[in-house]
């Protein structure tokens, strides 16, 4: 996150602002190529950034230890953090239009807490340490076994969630539906834990910290077709995301059939959102935060450039992230969701405190 | 009037809800009204009346209880959402907070149910744009932030969207309801002038009678006992319908003067002789003090100068008095009532 970024050009009188602002998405493609290359050099294990460089451009690399570091490691690692900000950002950002709501993310809706029972299934009533072991050794997104319950967990929640909103005509009714589901699934969870041993709460709370560690391999693969359904999905809802600013009885008298954008809505966010919590585990902060710094940087409420301006803004903060969570120069590095929140919040603060209406930056 | 086919039509239609369990709430009685290309029409009513349902109904947001509505020569009912959606298009209450949306993108969000599948705006989109902006007079601030306007301001806006939606029907909930009263009357003058040069038929809901009166074709008017009138403003005030239709306690409709009357008389009758804004206003300044002008004789008498500026007074066998403002006029009157006329 460097400075200059932050500053805004005053647009000029007559301009239709959409050059300055193109060209602010372009500042931002620079930005997450940047922070991807830094965050595959950046690790235990030092490797210098031309190496890196030439590596990844498919140069027989100096060291064989460096290549295997960057291919297997780091490069996946790299990629699946930019999968889930952009992934994340972009279901926040579908989650604030459609409920006009600044502070609904990913998990509005229940999917977090429902892969969460997922998982929480599998690792406490198993009664063995695998699941823990499986994390410990391979990352959250290592072992089929926990990706498919927490899957399963949230494909349960959203199939609950896509019939009840069939049912619920009213968005704000659909929310507090959503809320109570999400609520519901973690009292179950806590339940759970209350009469689980210790060793298998702490194994159940590692998954709990979110990770974009291996996940690699068909892993990826798989992450990462998911999660490119749900962007193209996301990315052709902009005409109804914008006919929704104005309210749901605004946009039905604009044409829009607003029952079938609502599906096509959460859809896609429970693809992305589940998708990502069951690979890596939940990740707070980018799906919530993500859209109003988009919103602060873009200044412009234009789906049609908030959807790709999320996208970025979202891949550059959770690699930049990571980076960060490496830096400490530690063997270990710190859980990403920790990293998200604890500096990504002070950006957004400075964001959003530092425009004269911030009331009137939220849709 | 009509000089065409109307554009929209409704037959035995009932505008209700549908309670729990589906019971049917209508909230109107059966109706048959009709919409005129170029006409601007007015839908008065007192509050709860159900001007608000039939105009969600008619704009197709919420289903009738019951009857025919026709849109266009078909079915509104059997009309898809985006084909109603370039018949009729509706500027409502509900709060709008788009925040850092320009002016101009607001306005083209409008064009919604004629761009394609990405919300590309055509270089004929753009025009119907600019005219919107152009005939509301909001061209001027087509770059600022809707968060930025003031009321009057935002509700211009938000009819330009829904001109720039180019359909033959503007539907118009209560649009002068958080006006001061020189944007209402310009609210007004600018749906009466659309109407006439677009041709389209506009009909909004309204609590602002006197300008209804003067500006609407025709008016709908709505009781509280459901039963819908419709004609122009004066049939409805000659009829006696209009008065009829406010009818409270203690509050008169004065076909006169096209005014509720504020001030129940208590006092005397007063003969006012004189004529012109002079008479006018001294006519609603006896009135407020409780009497009843009147131009025949009467034994209390008041005169006013043609050109204004000099009143006289004259109590029933007394001398006439001069008085050089209605203050004055007013003093001496009380003097008089209190001393010749105890009650």
């Amino acid at each position: 996150m460097s400075t200059p970024l932050l500053v805004m050009p005053s647009p000029g009188p007559d301009l239709a602002a959409g050059r300055p602002r193109r060209a602010w998405l372009l500042a931002l493609v620079g930005l997450v190529a940047v922070v991807f290359v830094l965050d595959i050099a950046l690790g235990p294990v030092r490797i210098p950034l031309r190496a890196v460089v030439s590596i990844l451009g498919g140069e027989v690399a100096d060291s064989p230890a460096w290549a295997f570091i960057v291919r297997q490691i780091r490069l996946p690692k790299a990629l699946t953090a930019l999968t889930v900000g952009s992934g994340l950002a972009v279901s926040g950002l579908q989650m604030q239009t459609l409920f006009r709501n600044p502070l609904v993310g990913p998990s509005a809706l229940g999917l977090t807490a429902g892969a969460g029972l997922g998982v929480a299934v599998v690792m406490l009533a198993s009664g063995n340490a695998v699941g823990g072991w499986a994390i410990r050794a391979l990352g959250v997104g290592g072992s089929w076994g926990l990706v498919l319950a927490a899957t399963a967990g949230a494909a349960l929640v959203m199939a609950l969630v896509l019939a009840l909103s069939a049912r619920v005509r009213d968005n704000v009714v659909l929310l507090i539906v959503g809320l109570m589901i999400a609520s519901i699934t973690g009292a179950v969870v806590s339940l759970w834990q209350y009469f689980s041993a210790p060793e298998q709460i702490q194994e159940y709370l590692l998954w709990t910290f979110g990770s974009v560690g291996g996940v690699g391999g068909s892993h990826l693969a798989v992450l990462a077709t998911v999660v490119g359904g749900g962007l193209l999905v996301a990315f052709a809802s902009a005409k109804p995301l914008n006919a929704l600013l104005l309210g749901e009885n605004y946009a039905r008298s604009m044409g829009l059939a607003v029952g079938r954008s609502r599906t096509l809505i959460i859809g896609s966010t429970s693809l992305l959102a589940g998708a990502i919590t069951a690979f890596c585990g939940p990740i707070g902060f980018v799906g919530i935060a993500v859209p109003h710094l988009t919103r602060g940087l873009l200044r412009t409420t234009d789906h049609r450039l908030l959807l790709p301006g999320t996208c970025l803004v979202g891949a550059a903060l959770t690699l930049g992230c990571d980076c960060l969570a490496q830096l400490p120069g530690s063997q270990t590095p710190l859980p990403l969701s920790v990293v998200t929140s604890l500096l990504g919040a002070p950006v957004v603060l400075w964001v959003v405190l530092r425009r004269p209406n911030v009331r009137s930056l939220f849709s | 009037m009509p000089t065409s086919a109307p554009l929209l039509t409704a037959d035995d239609l009932t505008v209700g809800y549908f309670l729990a369990k589906k019971a049917p709430r209508p909230v109107a009685q059966p109706l048959r009204v009709a919409l005129w290309p170029g006409e601007l029409v007015c839908l008065l009513g007192p509050n709860g009346a159900g001007k608000s349902t039939l105009l969600r109904t008619l704009a197709g947001l919420q289903a009738p209880l019951g009857g025919r509505l026709d849109l266009g020569g078909g079915a509104l009912a059997s009309l898809s959402a985006a084909a109603r959606a370039r018949q009729l298009s509706i500027v409502l209450t509900d709060r709008v907070e788009v925040g850092t949306l320009t002016v101009r993108e607001l306005v083209s969000l409008g064009r919604h149910p004629h761009t394609n599948w990405l919300g590309r705006l055509s270089a004929h989109d753009e025009a119907r744009v600019q005219a919107a902006l152009a005939a509301t007079n909001t061209s001027g601030f087509a770059q600022r932030p809707v968060g930025e306007l003031s009321d009057g301001e935002r509700q211009k806006v938000l009819l330009a969207r829904a001109i720039a939606q180019d359909t033959p029907i503007v539907l118009l909930d209560e649009p002068t309801a958080h006006l001061d009263l020189p944007n209402r009357v310009a609210l007004m003058r600018l749906l009466h002038g659309l109407a006439r040069q677009t041709g389209k038929a506009i009909l909004l809901s309204t609590h602002e009678l006197d300008l209804a009166l003067q500006a609407a074709d025709r008016v709908w008017l709505l009781p509280a006992n459901g039963q819908l009138r419709t004609g122009t403003p004066e049939d409805l005030v000659l009829s006696g319908a209009f008065a009829a239709a406010f009818a409270r306690e203690g509050l008169a409709f004065d076909p006169a003067t096209g005014t509720f009357a504020l001030h129940a008389p208590t006092g005397p009758t007063v003969q006012l002789v004189g004529d012109g804004a002079p008479a006018f206003w001294t006519r609603r300044a006896l009135e407020r003090e409780g009497l009843v002008p009147t131009t025949s004789p009467a034994a209390l008498r008041v005169t006013v100068a043609p050109a204004g500026g000099q009143w006289t007074s004259q109590a029933p066998g007394g001398p006439a008095e001069q008085h050089a403002t209605v203050e004055d006029l007013l003093r001496a009157l009380r003097l008089i009532i209190k001393n010749q006329l105890p009650s």
